[in-house]
């Protein structure tokens, strides 16, 4: 044992472990700027990244069909990768703090499942949930599902006490009824209907669209702030239920408006993309390793690793076979998989920074 | 701040665990051993006390104040719980794990103040060589001072210890004793522990509570309620010569029309 430290000594490490913090961040949103950028110029046609940027800052610098290229194609394409990994990593971030596993994200809770049943609703029968939506038909059936999941989850919860393994559970059986569903509608539909159920579940970024990149950030601007204000109870979850109450949190309470949180995101991005696994997964686990548990700094990290993986998976997706766009999830799990048992193998020994 | 517990009945569902439990007047820096046997109620007593069970019936007083009716937050300010089962497997570091302790009633953003506290409490513990440490990676009894230096940072009036020595070896449990009567004479918060070590209990409070099946059997100086003949009944662990011995005793009081159930005949 080694000799009790100096007080001043022990506010000097934290000081310079919470600056390192702000270093990594800081680190990582220049990835992100980089991987966006090279997102932007990736593609066919081979334009310059100094003709694309005149682009961007004046639209019709280059004539009408760069602007058409860069404005109505390449750059939601880019800011939906960007948005939707954002908003499935904090997702995925806190709902493995509030259910304490780290196992859990968006498709946990059944909630992609759902949004697959909707989609297929709308494609096989053509029903919508909310009427007259028009084209939006299957990206609203999706949300409308997620959504519900987790408002019958919620309300299955607070007749049985909220408790992380019901909610679990809970989430188990969703997601085998609605794959069953599933099942059902693709045993009912035509090869056409089949082929486009399967491709919405394969996760496509080329469905983005300004709207719903408005929509998501309007989203996103509330879901960060809002998890950065309950950062404290949030941490002292981590530490256990029964402590956590003991510090004067609302351990239920805390868990019934973060589901709420998460629904939203979860549900928004599931419609947006389709299903894409394993971002919800990896953001949270790669931020964590960075900085450790501190809300503070976790939950706006795991946002930004979750749109970098998401914006290098559209930039891989797109370079693998020139021509080709392959569809973002089977990228995500293919490559992103072998990366973070990686990830997780070397860095086993030093899990605290 | 003086500590008042009155004719408290609480439990869990419908089922009452603590049964019209008084205690009064426990004045500011007194340090009161809560003994009793397993499922005595202790525990179900903290956390009553804590707020994290809403009694059926009676009061708990701080300063005169009645606390039941104060919000988590204000309660959490007012008394600390030190819970028994501890683990976790956060990546926290031990500084971290005790600033977030203190940051669930001070205001959002972190100040001098706050992590000055969380030093000092730290260093008075004796816990500074491990303040980088993951809290994860700690022994069991490294992460019950962790916990103790958690309820110790927020300076409140009422600190409950669930059995905080119990994953302690002898010097620790000594050591760590130590500490917080030391952080009492700083700062005079009342201080309740469960201990099952009737010798450290006899040593460091100055009041001990027995409780049994939830009601209050005794209560008093370590030097009378230790004495009691309860006490013995409670934690004597009998021998196979011992319950071989009372079976004779046994014969005997039912013909002297002692006690029935043969407890009272072996203090003859």
């Amino acid at each position: 044992m080694t000799l009790n430290v100096d007080p001043v000594a022990l506010r000097h490490d934290y000081v310079a472990r919470v600056a390192r913090r702000y270093g990594v961040i800081a680190a990582v949103f220049g990835l992100l700027c980089l991987s966006f950028l090279l997102d932007i110029t990736t593609g066919p046609g081979g334009y310059s990244l100094s003709t694309i940027a005149e682009v961007l800052f004046d639209p019709m610098s280059h004539g009408a069909r760069l602007k058409v290229i860069v404005w109505d194609y390449r750059l939601p394409v880019a800011v939906t990768a960007v948005l939707v990994g954002a908003l499935l990593a904090v997702a995925g971030a806190q709902m493995q703090t509030i259910l304490n596993n780290p196992l859990a994200e968006p498709f946990t809770l059944g909630v992609s499942a759902a949004a697959s049943f909707g989609a297929s609703l709308a494609i096989v029968l053509g029903i919508s949930v909310i009427p007259a939506v028009g084209p939006l038909l299957v990206t609203v059936n999706a949300f409308v599902f997620a959504l519900f999941t987790c408002g019958f989850i919620l309300l299955a919860t607070r007749i049985k006490g909220v408790g992380s393994e019901t909610m679990i559970l809970f989430g188990i059986a969703i997601f085998f009824t609605f794959s069953a569903l599933l099942a059902l509608m693709q045993y009912m539909a035509s090869e056409d209907q089949i082929a486009r159920i399967v491709f919405w579940m394969m996760g496509s970024l080329s469905r983005a669209s300004w709207e719903k990149i408005g929509l998501g950030t309007i989203l996103l601007c509330f879901a960060i702030p809002f998890s950065l204000y309950r950062t404290w109870p949030m941490t002292a979850l981590r530490m256990g239920e029964t402590t956590a109450q003991s510090m004067g949190v609302d351990v239920g309470r805390l868990r019934v408006e973060m589901l709420i949180c998460i629904s939203l995101l979860a549900a928004t991005a599931v419609s947006f993309v389709g299903t894409v696994g394993f971002v919800g997964l990896v953001g949270p686990h790669i931020a964590r390793m960075l900085v450790g548990e501190d809300q503070r700094y976790f939950v706006p990290l795991s946002a930004l690793v979750g749109a970098l993986v998401l914006s290098l998976t559209s930039l891989i997706s797109k370079t693998i076979t020139p021509g080709i766009i392959y569809p973002i999830g089977i990228i995500t799990s293919l490559i992103g998989v072998p990366i973070f048992i990686s990830i997780i193998l070397s860095s086993r020994r030093e899990r605290l920074q | 701040m003086t500590l008042t517990i009155a004719n408290l009945s609480a439990g869990y569902g419908r089922t009452n665990v603590l049964q019209d439990v008084t205690v009064t007047d426990i004045p500011p820096g007194a340090f009161v051993g809560l003994i009793g046997p397993n499922a005595a109620g202790k525990s179900t007593l903290f956390k009553t006390i804590a707020g994290l069970i809403t009694p059926s019936k009676g009061a708990i007083t701080i300063a005169g104040e009645d606390v039941t009716c104060l919000g988590r937050k204000d309660r959490a300010k007012r008394v600390a719980y030190m819970p028994q089962a501890y683990g976790c497997n956060a990546l926290l570091s031990v500084f971290e794990s005790v600033l977030l302790a203190l940051k669930q009633t001070t205001g959002w953003r972190v100040n001098d103040d706050n992590l000055d506290r969380v030093s000092d409490t730290l260093h008075a513990l004796g816990l500074s060589h491990l303040a980088n440490r993951g809290v994860a990676d700690l022994s069991g009894g490294q992460a019950q001072m962790v916990a103790v230096a958690q309820t110790i940072v927020r300076a409140p009036d009422v600190i409950l210890l669930d059995e905080p020595t119990s994953a302690l070896d002898l010097h620790h449990q000594l050591s760590i004793l130590t500490s917080i009567r030391n952080e009492m004479d700083r700062k005079k918060p009342v201080v309740m522990a469960a201990l099952h070590d009737l010798n450290l209990a006899a040593k460091f409070c100055d009041r001990l509570v027995l409780l049994r099946d939830g009601a209050i059997l005794a209560d008093g100086k370590p030097e009378h309620i230790l004495a009691l003949p309860q006490i013995e009944e409670t934690y004597r662990v009998l021998t196979d010569l011992e319950r071989t011995q009372r079976n004779v005793l046994y014969v005997d009081a039912r013909l002297a029309h002692i006690h029935p159930r043969g407890e009272a005949i072996v203090r003859q």
